[in-house]
């Protein structure tokens, strides 16, 4: 198990997508999110884009108003993880076309649909955006 | 032009959500996202929630809005509100037949719920069924939820269908098979054991993508058993040197890098395999030079790569030619102006100063740069660092920086992980027991709840041993700094529980040992703490045990004790006490001070705690009490062997197990009443210190409630009483090491002295390289020499430069006169290196990694929305025909990896066809990030259309909140 959540937090701490990958009860996932988001609004550009939080370590991005926040185990590649977040925004603006914080609001279960694509028991497993994205258009294409 | 294209996206957003959506649905999401406050976002939810309550509640929802009220729970969810009350309907959901609402279904059951809880068992039948279905998408959506919901009850219900899919023709039912079967290894190795060989053959899986996602489950069986999967070395040094040389399909290059995600989770399984294995590393060292030398450090992709090359590097068996170039990559990194890359370079460094301590040397600047970095995540990652390099020559600086740090956080999870680090490291590297005491102090002062108690008692016994020399002197004078000091600790407020058990016991042992303070002076300090802790019963008894000493100390030398008031007043309360430990105590000072002076002696000896006590096992002093016994017409004892009708209670010792493992159920019968008992019970009952000297042999924790013995008039029972204290049974004894020249121990001994000469002779080899680097910048030295000057000594005491020497007291006497040209040398070399570095660092622009205009390569596709889909699907319906002859070509090759050289073909193949059916954006991506960026946003017929569905909905977002519209990568 490498990635151990997904969340995406808009500049005000508001959730857009969570998703993780171990149990977490409600109030520790509420209790988690408000941690983190507020440890990483707090840093500047220039720093580091990893925060160790607990036993987790948090690889986050930030695009517009949107940070994409990634929690990994310790001996995690970060650069990757870093890169694996860009991939994850450039599938999604390939699916929507200039993908917005409302794309996703909009199309929450799509979002999720490709997020399950990629990622497998805390693993990636799939990044040809191709690949991710046949299954969500061929369903869109049935319906 | 600005103000047409927002327009534009507003009307694309209102169609957006336009597909089959409801008003309601739209409106919901527009307040969630205009909500400007945590505390407004809670109203809408619980106003929301008390609809779908109503709604979910009627039985005829049509299937499509319950999707969608499904969804709305999912939001419910996300923003930490309990929806349980609608989770039955998500299990429902996944029996709809219609593809998008089942996917939604398994979905929302996967986020709601997970595979411990009730209503998965109403699942587990739906993936059953699913997993038999003809269409693969819901294969595949079944597979998805099975990774999710599938507990190790259920395994058995779904393995077997599983296993048939991992030959399905479809090779993404294949990968989700494989993942599948990953998860059920995860959650029980042994029931899947006999299947792992799977894994073996789908790694020759034809498709990269099956191949990929076997790396994963691989990778976790490598971790657990190396040895086992040594043959597949060869296997995945091929993949990852085809990988490299771009034979897998274009769709899987990320920013003009092939597969990276792929290369990376290679490079992490052969870490594993060649880590102390030459042979297997062997294989390995020619493509791993190939991806150093094709390495792009100017990519975040191309550096994480080459990190992962590093770090494999640092693991396997070391080749000389391949650390110098991790070692150059490293530096790369710490030079780099961005704090991401310092980051990995100073991780990356880590790994190699393991391997090799001298490639730390060059760096040690940049190191130092980055300790002082504002930034705490490089901060740490840097004392991490530091913790790795400790020696015994660098020891105090870095166990003092980690101090001033720990002081300065309020993390307690890594303070207490800091301060156990400075703990091991003093107790392992610590220069003198002077320094040792004063660095266990700080640590103690402020993180002493946060550490580990026995590292306490560790510290005691080694105030109470001292050096373990024959130096009376100088251990006196360290236990009198000690009590000097916590006196002048004491009276601060909020100190740690553990820390005042310590200063009481060494109050109370050594408080008036060297005649400069008072009894009367360190007894009020001693009931001051008791009053200030009243809540704690350990600090009190610790308090009180130090009191009674004291006035033993006393007593004994012949003086007069009157006990002060407020001391009076203390023993009272405590004598009264709801604990009887405290209890016992208060009266045992009591008792005391009616004996006389000789009693005293032999029951309070001073300074006695290290003395060893001999354990009477035979009970001998019995014996004359046994005579007259069996004079008075006692049954003689009978060894318990010897007894008859024991079973199996055969020896004292085996009973002695009995008694204390009383957890455990017995279940021989009791043994009937003996004639011969009363004596031993006799024995027992009588004679206090028979069953109080047993357990002395245990650790000293429990045999502190034992407090018995000290009322018992024997002396040796009783300095055994405090020798128990300290005997930390289990403690690791790290001290004891040959003690390192420091000032308070002038006489340095030889090996430091070599230590540290080879620490200079490799420091002169870094130097002048960082000279060579210096003249090519000499023209921009003019900057301020005394930040350098500092750092350089810092820089010097860290890295065991010989340059510290010159500056640093404690040093000194260390230097020699043979080294001292030399270092001295060094020093000035050092000195004037490092404004240059100063000046350089920040000369470059600084690299913005969360950049907002970084250049995409994708761009939406500016066709319109049906050729599209047509272009991406075109390759999936394509693909099976052209690779197709490759598959059964290779069946007749040996080589199973040449299969990805034939996927060559595939690629441009599919290329082809997806740029004739007029996805441009490919092209684009191809060329590079230049073209992509320009031709953003949907064209205007798709907004027109956009628009036209927004009408029929009916909604268009008033865009309150401008920032929901903004483009992720614009």
């Amino acid at each position: 198990m490498t990635i151990r959540f997904v969340l995406f937090v808009n500049k005000q701490g508001q959730t857009r997508l969570a998703q993780y990958y171990e149990h977490l009860s409600l109030d520790e996932r509420r209790a988690l999110e408000g941690e983190i988001v507020r440890k990483c609004l707090a840093r500047t550009d220039q720093q580091c884009s990893f925060v160790e939080h607990r036993n987790y370590k948090v690889v986050y991005r930030r695009y517009a108003s949107l940070f994409f926040l990634v929690g990994v185990d310790n001996d995690e590649n970060e650069l990757a993880i870093l890169e694996f977040i860009h991939l994850l925004v450039e599938t999604m603006d390939r699916h929507f076309g200039n993908v917005c914080e409302l794309d996703i609001m909009f199309h929450l279960e799509k979002v999720h649909f490709m997020l399950e694509e990629m990622v497998m028991n805390g693993c990636i497993v799939e990044t040809s955006k191709q690949n991710i994205l046949a299954p969500i258009q061929l369903m869109e294409k049935s319906s | 032009m600005e103000q047409l294209r927002t327009i534009g996206r507003e009307l694309a957003m209102g169609s957006q959500g336009g597909w089959g959506q409801s008003k309601e649905f739209l409106d919901l999401v527009k307040s969630i996202g205009e909500a400007r406050s945590k505390a407004e976002e809670d109203r809408i939810i619980a106003r929301e929630l008390e609809h779908l309550k109503r709604r979910l509640a009627d039985p005829d929802v049509p299937r499509r809005k319950m999707k969608e009220l499904l969804l709305r729970l999912v939001y419910a969810e996300m923003l930490g509100h309990d929806a349980s009350f609608g989770h039955i309907h998500a299990v429902k959901m996944t029996h709809d037949e219609a593809l998008p609402l089942k996917r939604t279904g398994y979905l929302a059951v996967a986020l709601f719920i997970d595979e411990r809880h009730d209503l998965v068992i109403l699942v587990v039948n739906t993936i059953q069924k699913d997993l038999r279905s003809d269409n693969y998408l819901v294969v595949c959506a079944a597979l998805t939820a099975a990774c999710r919901l599938i507990g190790e009850e259920a395994m058995p219900a779904v393995l077997p269908q599983v296993v048939e899919l991992l030959a399905h023709p479809k090779e993404a039912v294949r990968k989700k098979a494989v993942m599948a079967l990953h998860r059920f290894y995860q959650r029980s190795p042994s029931s899947v054991s006999h299947l792992v060989s799977n894994f073996r053959k789908r790694l020759c899986d034809n498709d990269p993508g099956v191949m990929g996602a076997t790396l994963c489950p691989l990778y976790d069986l490598i971790l657990e058993d190396p040895n086992a999967y040594k043959d597949l070395v060869v296997s995945f040094v091929n993949i990852l040197k085809q990988v490299a040389e771009r034979r897998l399909p274009t769709s899987y290059d990320y920013h003009q890098m092939p597969a990276p995600f792929i290369q990376i989770k290679l490079l992490k399984i052969l870490a594993v395999l060649g880590s102390g294995d030459k042979q297997a590393s062997g294989h390995m060292y020619t493509v791993l030079g190939d991806i150093f030398r094709k390495g792009d450090t100017a990519s975040n992709i191309g550096n994480a790569i080459l990190y992962e090359c590093i770090c494999c590097i640092s693991s396997i068996f070391p080749n000389p030619k391949m650390l110098e170039a991790a070692a150059e990559t490293t530096s790369k990194f710490l030079k780099s102006d961005s704090h991401n890359l310092k980051y990995m370079g100073i991780d990356a460094l880590g790994r190699l100063i393991k391997i090799n301590p001298d490639i730390a040397e060059e760096h040690q600047l940049a190191v130092i740069d980055c300790l002082e970095d504002p930034d705490d995540t490089l901060k740490r990652k840097t004392f991490e660092l530091l913790y790795k390099m400790t020696k015994s020559t660098n020891v105090e600086v870095i166990v003092d920086r980690m101090i001033e740090y720990m002081i300065n956080i309020t993390d307690h999870h890594y303070k207490a992980e800091i301060a156990s680090r400075c703990v091991e490291l003093a107790e392992q590297f610590a220069p003198s027991n002077q320094w040792f005491i004063q660095t266990m102090n700080k640590v103690f002062e402020h993180a002493g709840d946060l550490v580990n108690i026995r590292v306490a008692h560790n510290l005691m016994r080694l105030i109470a041993e001292g050096f373990g020399e024959d130096d009376e002197g100088a251990d006196s004078q360290l236990r009198s700094s000690a009590v000097d000091s916590y006196l002048r600790i004491v009276g601060e407020p909020k100190l740690p529980s553990s820390f005042l058990q310590i200063i009481c016991w060494v109050l109370g042992e050594y408080g008036t040992a060297d005649g400069k303070y008072s009894a009367s002076y360190i007894i009020g300090k001693l009931c001051d703490v008791a009053e200030a802790h009243l809540t704690d019963d350990t600090v009190k008894a610790y308090a009180i045990s130090a009191i009674l000493k004291i006035i033993a100390f006393e007593i004994a030398r012949g003086r007069k004790i009157d006990l002060l008031p407020e001391c009076q007043t203390l023993v009272d309360e405590l004598s009264a006490s709801h604990s009887t430990d405290l209890q016992q105590r208060a009266y045992e000072l009591q008792a005391l001070l009616g004996l006389d002076k000789h009693a005293v002696e032999s029951v309070m000896p001073s300074d006695a705690s290290c003395e060893d006590i001999e354990v009477d096992r035979n009970l001998s002093f019995l014996n004359s009490y046994v005579q007259q016994a069996l004079e008075k017409g006692a049954a003689p004892y009978i060894p318990e062997s010897e007894r008859s009708g024991v079973i199996s209670v055969g020896n004292y010792r085996s009973q002695e197990q009995h008694e204390t493992s009383a957890h455990s159920l017995r279940f021989e019968a009791y043994e009937m009443p003996k004639p011969s008992l009363p004596v031993v019970t006799a024995q027992g009952s009588m004679s206090m210190p028979t069953t109080d000297l047993v357990p002395v042999s245990e650790p000293g924790y429990y045999k502190e409630d034992h407090q018995v013995s000290r009322s018992q008039p024997s002396g040796d029972a009783l300095s055994g009483e405090f020798g128990v204290k300290l005997r930390l049974d289990g403690v690791q004894k790290k001290w004891g090491k040959p003690t390192y020249s420091s000032s308070s121990t002038p006489s340095s001994s030889t090996s430091s002295q070599q230590a540290s000469n080879g620490g200079s002779h490799s420091d002169g080899g870094g130097s002048t390289s960082s000279q060579t680097r210096e003249s090519s910048y000499s023209s921009k030295r003019q900057q301020g020499t005394e930040v350098s000057a500092e750092k350089q000594r810092l820089a010097a005491s860290l890295f065991g430069s010989s340059a510290a020497k010159a500056d640093r007291k404690v040093h000194a006497s260390r230097k020699t006169a043979k080294d001292n040209p030399s270092a001295e040398k060094v020093a000035v070399n050092n000195t004037a290196s490092q404004p240059v570095k100063e000046q350089v660092i920040p000369a470059a622009p600084p690299p913005d990694l969360l950049d907002l205009g970084e250049p995409v390569s994708s761009s939406a596709p500016s066709a319109d929305p049906f050729s599209q889909l047509e272009g991406l699907l075109g390759p999936t319906s394509a693909s099976p025909v052209v690779s197709e002859t490759p598959a059964s070509s290779s069946s007749k090759t040996p080589d199973l990896m040449s299969i990805f050289s034939d996927d060559v073909q595939t690629g441009p193949n599919s290329g082809s066809t997806e740029s004739t059916l007029g996805d441009a954006s490919l092209l684009n991506s191809q060329k590079g990030a230049t073209a992509g960026a320009a031709k953003k946003g949907p064209s205007l017929q798709d907004a027109l259309q956009k628009d036209a569905t927004a009408r029929q909905v009916g909604v268009t977002p008033t865009g309150n909140n401008p920032n929901l519209f903004k483009d992720l990568l614009g």
